[in-house]
């Protein structure tokens, strides 16, 4: 056989490989798409059907009405928007401070910081849940909140990792010029540091989107549900309205799914990042 | 004389500003580090302390609880069902994680190859890692459904009687274990960065000794890609150990069929928050860290023998 062929058989064999293999992956989303879609009556039908007839788009409104879902999106993006801002606060100061400043007790903090990361939640998870239970906070969304203002210790860590990277010659010219310590980091390396704030931030934004311990924990009360929380919810009570449960996996997903497209590359540089530093 | 002040002024007044410049700079370097020193007292180090107080006492927030020494711990060892939900967990473990990384790095080998179209795939191959884990749940409850599902749909086209997956004792692990294998995008993201890591100039060699493309996988890719299975072995077992949304959601925190879906950190919630035995959860932290830290030290003793790290 002349190479040119074997090439074409190798190409085709993968092409081959990478189809069977996403069917694999896409087929769910079809399926999960196409249910959203269908009346009752076709969502049980056997065998299972692909295309619903008719389009039936009263389910997202008939979903969003029955599990307040304006409600559970707000409260999801209240705690997830604040949360971010908590750690881009809070992380990238401290991991700056490991990274560049050198100060009495720095080693010792920054041991403490990795070996808390080794600790699972679950240790910590009680007796949090007390100490946020006297302080009046059960019910709401502040123990979801309030902890990312004063770090997390796996982005401290990644990010400190980062400024480890950037060179000091920016720093010592800026000092020659005058620039507090605290101005040096808001005006030049903060904004160096902008790709690996935004990947943390990003992590951070997903993780409180599709918290589900967490809300579970504290969310006590109906009107202060997550979507998450407020998913599983429904699907115990309304278990075979499969055509609204799935109307309501689909828009919780959306969000997530416009963002990945338009921060493709930082999901991607930051998950990269976090499994070759971490 | 005056040439002797003017050094003694020289040599003391630096050492006094040394002195006062050192002071600033730990003051400045402590208030960088402020919210964390504070942050790590209060939502870290002090409720740790205070887990380890709790696994000794009977604790619970109805009642302040009392001293019992070991107690919690003698009585989870004569638990039956914190052994299934061990059994379980490591059950869970033992499967999806060595499957999770053949799958993965097949799927990044694929996804390296050089032809058009690419781009789509690889998307194609990111996208479940988007989906949150209640809507997974959710999802795949359906799409399992031993009666309506497409996955029995699909086997009774083959002429194949399909199993009752959630529903039966024997089938709900696989089928978290094949859910599970569907959002296994964010580990090949890993390996294609490690595989774009390897210098063509190995595989070029090869060529020339050649080889041919299983003795190029054997010899050269997976060698070098050990460095990040490692990776995703340590947190892909620290992952599965801590396993909750999922069974929660699929089972509404029951661990059904036969408590066969009753995963560690569920039993423990629910001794926790469901009973209020507080102390008995906090116990069962401390065995789910020692467990998690002895598994994670065990792989970075033996990494040693298996990973090799380039320009080693």
């Amino acid at each position: 056989m002349n190479p040119i062929a074997i090439k074409r058989i190798n190409r085709s064999l993968a092409y081959l490989c990478l189809i069977v293999a996403s069917a694999f992956f896409i087929i769910p989303f079809i399926w999960l798409l196409s249910t959203s879609l269908k009346p009752l009556t076709q969502v049980f039908a056997y065998p299972p059907e692909w295309i619903p007839h008719p389009f039936l788009w009263s389910n997202y409104s008939r979903a969003v009405e029955y599990i307040h879902f304006w409600t559970y999106l707000e409260n999801t993006a209240i705690i997830t928007i604040v949360s971010t801002l908590g750690v881009i606060i809070s992380c990238p100061l401290v991991a700056y401070s490991f990274a560049k400043l050198e100060y009495r007790g720095r080693g010792i903090l920054f041991f403490v910081t990795l070996a808390v990361m080794m600790i699972p939640g679950q240790v910590t998870m009680i007796p949090l849940f007390l100490l946020f239970t006297k302080l009046g906070w059960v019910g709401t969304s502040l123990p979801l909140i309030v902890p990312q203002f004063f770090g997390v210790p796996i982005y401290i860590f990644l990010l400190r990792q980062f400024f480890l990277g950037l060179p000091d010659a920016l720093r010592e010219a800026a000092r020659l010029d005058g620039a507090s310590e605290f101005r040096i980091y808001l005006q030049i390396m903060f904004p160096l540091a902008k790709s690996a704030v935004l990947a943390v931030a990003l992590f951070q934004f997903m993780g409180s989107w599709t918290d589900f311990m967490g809300p579970l924990l504290y969310l006590t009360n109906e009107a202060s549900y997550t979507v998450s929380l407020g998913l599983q919810q429904f699907q115990s009570q309304k278990g075979s309205e499969w055509g609204l449960l799935m109307a309501v996996s689909t828009l919780m997903t959306l969000p997530i799914i416009v963002l990945f497209f338009f921060l493709q590359k930082t999901f991607i540089s930051g998950i990269t990042f976090s499994g070759i530093k971490g | 004389m005056a040439k002797l002040a003017d050094s003694v002024r020289v040599n003391t007044i630096p050492s006094a500003r040394k002195q006062r410049a050192l002071r600033k700079t730990n003051v400045i370097g402590w208030l960088f580090a402020s919210p964390w020193a504070i942050g790590l007292l209060c939502f870290y180090a002090i409720p740790m302390l205070m887990s380890i107080y709790f696994s000794f006492t009977t604790y619970s927030i109805l009642q302040p609880g009392e001293f019992v020494g070991m107690s919690n711990y003698i009585d989870l060892f004569h638990d039956p069902l914190f052994w299934k939900s061990i059994y379980n967990t490591i059950y869970f473990t033992v499967f999806f994680v060595p499957l999770s990384i053949f799958f993965g790095v097949a799927l990044a080998m694929m996804l390296n190859m050089k032809v058009k179209g690419m781009a789509v795939f690889r998307t194609i191959f990111f996208l479940p890692t988007l989906v949150p884990q209640v809507a997974l749940a959710v999802l795949w409850m359906w799409l399992l459904h031993p009666n309506f599902g497409l996955v029995n749909g699909m086997l009774a086209h083959f002429g194949i009687d399909g199993p009752p997956w959630l529903g039966g004792e024997a089938w709900s692990k696989p089928s978290l274990i094949l859910m599970s294998l569907w959002g296994i995008g964010q580990a090949v993201v890993i390996y294609l960065a490690g595989l774009g890591d390897i210098p063509d100039e190995y595989y070029e060699a090869a060529q020339i000794d050649g080889a041919n493309w299983f003795q190029k996988t054997r010899k050269v890719t997976i060698p070098l890609l050990t460095p990040v299975i490692f990776y995703n072995l340590v947190m892909g077992m620290i992952g599965a150990f801590q396993q909750f949304t999922l069974p929660y959601t699929l089972t509404k925190g029951q661990g059904t069929p036969a408590n066969s879906m009753t995963f560690y950190v569920m039993y423990l919630y629910e001794n926790g928050f469901r009973y209020f035995k507080m102390g008995y959860a906090s116990a069962m932290a401390w065995i789910l860290f020692i467990i998690v830290m002895a598994l994670t030290g065990i792989v970075f003793i033996t990494s040693k023998r298996w990973v090799h790290y380039q320009g080693k």
